[in-house]
């Protein structure tokens, strides 16, 4: 019981754990960091600058010069002690503690190390990186709350990349004949953004339909929308839009009163389009339904134990039958995103995978609002890195660091939050009797 | 006192499935502040009375009244607002939801669409000083054990300020200690007025709760008792409508030399954490060890350690002499073990597969049944034949799935398989959980034929009466350790249920 009859440890057996693998990986990333920091030339300085985004106008906030090969060697160092202090399973509470918050700093040091490593020499604007990385998660934090509303009621949705197909498609097919009519370009594109809304919406229905009320696999329906959702929208698009002569204007700038006074962030982040708000109303709405509402705990019963709920007069599907509309709709909201915030056109398969990608958000952020917005920015910045790095123009394959993000997701889930743990009744239809 | 106003009756109750007549005009009256004693095998209807009073099921024919009234009940809306609550026999909690948000789910305290825990939290305070019922209301289910649980889903009716209580096998889960503390609650709940209707097919504790008792079987009401007037054995046969032997007859064991050595043996459950913290024991060929403990005290890892399941911490094991820690489980069956599973749907069988294969699990690839790599059906099916005739599976068609087979008979596959081979110890966990008396009756003989041809066994049980009817020797585990080994005369009700409850003898104490 006590320490006293402590096993014998007869055989000194290394078991590969979790946090072992990290350890290792950790240690191989902290000696490439090591290795890359000696081939550079140590007088390179890389200035992280604060700016707005607008040019020239508004004074620099601040500059922070950092010399980029000594940098990379203490980062590199750094690396390879956590790694190697995390080896060692630790039993008691304090080198465990200390080991485990060097990780933590690691994970977080991260994404800056890339950055400075990656504009060695240069100077890099960081209000613009996080702007654009916010900018560039609208859509994959969007989708990733109309997938919470549909799984958390117990209804897989992969549709999610063809629910927005559509609404970008609908919407903007919507603005590209309001513009023949006299209306004025403000209502016009506020019913463009309607109809893609519905449009999620009434695919999310069919989705429903499919899995709710025939039983379907909700994986084989939600691939049939998304097959559907490709054939006709570029059907529509050939049929309808190719005389498009110019494309349809964009979604207007809004500046938010106040907010958008501030210095640099104010231009930067509070000067933006209506739907880039609208993630921030959806991340709010998403989070205060699901958990300090009526609906959101009865959505999360049904997700959880349906056959409980229904023994607590709670009807099951037609909880599921809402969640997945309103989904629909936050879907459509997404695609409406990609043809009228971001475009103003419409192109085939213009979504490009958001919508998965938006579902692996949704996954790493343990399906809660606030944990896919977080996954959803990790991914805006590897999507901002990449378009930054081609114009920086870099000695290696941009891809390289475009993966790094993503790999750093993956190996910081595994090793950190361990097993995500969906909602237990997500893709079983509920079969009353 | 049966003259105490009736608050629920059943009147000529029918309900029909494809192929079953689950309920045949069925007749119940329950009275106000009384204990109505439902007594039945598994399949003989009550579980679907419960639903159609629930209103999960819909009667053919019949009707129901509440407080001398016909009532339609649609569904368990309909239920709950007639006062009727019910606790079914598998929880039905949020196990990710904390014990004041399944306690009001559907029937939020809100203010707007908002959510009040506080206010649901207060009642539920309120609810646990009347009637005892000790719960944190901010705990996560998944973090209670069952005896909570079950008071969670009592404070779950109360707080729909339910007056008709269904227990649906409250005690099958429940440690001897806990279904003392739960009869308590309901003596409680008598006082203020609750009526309630008692399912159970444990003779002993419906003699003590009810009031009066009804026997269904096949579907239908065979008959009534007063527990006052009745024994056990009267009701076991009015329930399985032949006499039955309620105690095992075995003769005293004759243990021979060491068949099952485990020295020290430590393991770890799902999570990683210490679950058998060092145990130690051996058993003889010859010999039932029966292994008490409250569910969760480390049993189904060491059982799944010992069948070469999970892997072993430190310490060792030893078959016949051999050393097979960390052995798969192909070898240790190969060494002349048989493993009748805890959960038998997840370990025990392939149910989707029929029972004719099932029935070769574990030596479809020896000589008997392939021929290089092929498997031969022919040799299979007249195995299976003869077993399904040996060991009483109905129906005794081999080529059933095995999932589709009652639970009693799942279990009676498992048993034919792994008794039919030619074992030397025999390592059986709840071999009879949730089956009626006329399945338990003959896996016990089963379980006493293995000993008496030589085996030894190792019988691991939750069910006290169960351990003290077949063992030659109790262990009791406690927290992943052994507290107590006991010779069979020497373990009595009481003593073995302190154990189970953690109260070691004092000289014990310094001694771990």
């Amino acid at each position: 019981m006590t320490a006293t009859s402590k096993p014998k440890t007869r055989r000194p057996s290394i078991r590969i754990t979790r946090r072992r693998i990290i350890a290792l990986l950790l240690i191989l990333l902290g000696l490439f960091i090591f290795v890359e920091a000696g081939t550079l030339d140590s007088e390179l300085v890389t200035t992280l600058t604060f700016e707005s985004t607008s040019l020239g106008e508004e004074p620099t906030v601040g500059n922070i010069p950092v010399p980029t090969s000594p940098y990379l060697v203490v980062i590199g160092l750094l690396f390879i002690v956590s790694g190697g202090l995390n080896l060692v399973e630790w039993q008691e509470s304090r080198p465990r503690g200390i080991s485990l918050a060097l990780l933590a700093i690691c994970g977080l040091l991260f994404i800056p190390t890339v950055i400075i490593a990656a504009a060695a020499g240069n100077e890099t604007n960081l209000t613009t990186i996080v702007a654009e990385s916010l900018r560039l998660a609208t859509p994959l934090a969007i989708g990733a709350f109309a997938g919470i509303w549909c799984e958390r009621a117990g209804v897989v949705n992969i549709a999610i990349e063809g629910m927005m197909l559509f609404a970008a498609c609908f919407g903007f097919t919507t603005l590209f004949f309001l513009r023949a009519t006299p209306l004025p370009l403000e209502t016009a594109q506020l019913l463009a953004v309607i109809i893609a809304v519905l449009a999620g919406g009434l695919i999310a229905l069919l989705h429903g339909w499919l899995s709710i009320t025939f039983r379907t696999d909700q994986i084989v329906s939600g691939t049939v929308i998304n097959i559907l959702a490709v054939g006709v929208t570029s059907f529509v698009r050939r049929e309808y839009l190719l005389s498009t002569e110019a494309g349809a204007a964009k979604l207007g700038n809004i500046a938010i009163p106040i907010l958008s006074d501030l210095p640099v962030i104010g231009e930067a982040i509070f000067t933006n389009q209506p739907i880039f708000f609208m993630m921030f109303v959806m991340l709010a709405f998403t989070h205060i339904v699901m958990f300090y509402t009526r609906w959101g705990l009865r959505t999360r019963a049904v997700g959880e134990h349906p056959h409980a709920a229904d023994t607590l007069g709670i009807n099951v599907n037609r909880t599921r039958w809402t969640n997945v509309f309103i989904s629909g709709m936050i879907a459509g909201l997404a695609g409406a995103w990609f043809s009228l915030e971001a475009t103003g056109s419409f192109n085939d398969g213009m979504t490009r995978g958001a919508g998965f990608i938006a579902l692996a958000a949704m996954i790493f952020g343990k399906w809660t609002p606030i944990g896919a917005f977080g996954a959803a920015l990790l991914f805006g910045f590897s999507d901002s890195l990449g378009i930054r790095l081609q114009m920086v123009g870099v000695g290696f394959p941009v891809q390289f660091l475009q993966m790094v993000p993503y790999a750093v997701t993956l190996v910081v889930l595994a090793g950190f939050i361990g097993r995500a743990s969906p909602p237990k009744a997500v893709g079983q239809p509920y079969v009353k009797e | 006192m049966t003259t105490a106003p009736p608050v629920l009756e059943v009147r000529g109750i029918t309900k029909r499935f494809p192929g079953v007549l689950a309920n045949d005009n069925i007749n119940l009256t329950l009275r106000k502040g009384q204990v109505l004693g439902l007594l039945g095998e598994n399949g003989a209807g009550k579980s679907t009375l419960m639903n159609l009073i629930y209103g999960l099921y819909k009667p053919d024919e019949g009707e129901i009244l509440v407080n001398g009234e016909p009532v339609e009940i649609a569904g368990s809306k309909d239920a709950i607002e007639l006062g009727i609550g019910m606790v079914h026999q598998h929880f039905q909690l949020v196990d990710v939801l904390t014990v004041t948000e399944n306690v009001m789910l559907g029937n939020e305290a809100v203010s707007g669409p908002f959510l009040r825990r506080d206010r649901a939290r207060a009642e539920i305070q309120q609810l646990s000083r009347e009637y005892g019922l000790d719960v944190d209301p901010d705990a996560l289910i998944s973090d209670l054990p069952v005896g909570i649980q079950q008071r969670v889903e009592i404070i779950k009716a109360l707080y729909r300020h339910a007056d008709i209580l269904i227990l649906d096998e409250p005690t099958a889960v429940l440690t001897p200690q806990e279904t003392r503390g739960l009869f308590k609650i309901m003596r409680a709940l008598l006082d203020k007025g609750v009526s309630i209707i008692f399912i159970s097919h444990k003779l002993k504790e419906v003699l003590e709760i009810c009031d009066e008792v009804v026997v269904l079987r096949r579907g239908a009401v065979a008959g009534h008792a007063d527990p006052k007037e009745s024994t056990e054995q009267s009701l076991a046969s009015l329930m399985v409508g032949r006499d039955v032997i309620l105690e095992v007859e075995k003769a005293t064991a004759t243990p021979g030399d060491e068949i099952l050595n485990v020295l020290n043996l430590r393991v770890n459950d799902d999570r990683g954490l210490p679950a058998v913290e060092g145990v130690s024991f051996t058993v003889h060929r010859g010999e039932i060890l029966g292994l008490a403990g409250v569910q969760g005290n480390g049993q189904t890892e060491l059982v799944e350690a010992l069948t070469g399941m999970r892997p072993v911490e430190s310490g060792r094991f030893f078959i016949k002499g051999v050393d097979l820690t960390g052995a798969s489980p192909r070898k240790v069956t190969e060494r002349g073990v048989g493993h009748v599973p805890e959960d038998r749907q997840r370990d025990g069988l392939v149910s989707s597969f029929t029972v004719m294969h099932n029935l070769v699990l574990c030596t479809y690839y020896q000589a008997a049944f392939s021929q290089s790599i092929v498997v031969d059906d022919r040799a299979i099916a007249e195995n299976a034949r003869q077993l399904v005739q040996q060991y009483d599976v109905r129906p005794p068609i081999i080529n059933n799935i095995a999932g589709g087979l009652s639970g009693g008979n799942q279990q009676k596959v498992i048993v034919a398989r792994e008794f039919s081979r030619d074992t030397e110890l025999l390592i059986a966990a709840q071999p009879t959980r949730g089956l009626d008396v006329g399945s338990i009756e003959f896996i016990h003989k089963q379980i006493i034929r293995m000993r008496d041809e030589g085996d030894g066994v190792l019988l691991v049980s939750s069910e006290l009466d169960e351990i003290l009817s077949l063992a030659d020797r109790v262990a009791v585990m406690f927290e992943g350790e052994i507290i107590d080994i006991l010779p069979i005369e020497e373990a009595d009700r009481d003593t073995v249920g302190l154990r189970m409850a953690g109260v070691r003898e004092a000289a014990q104490d310094g001694a771990t």
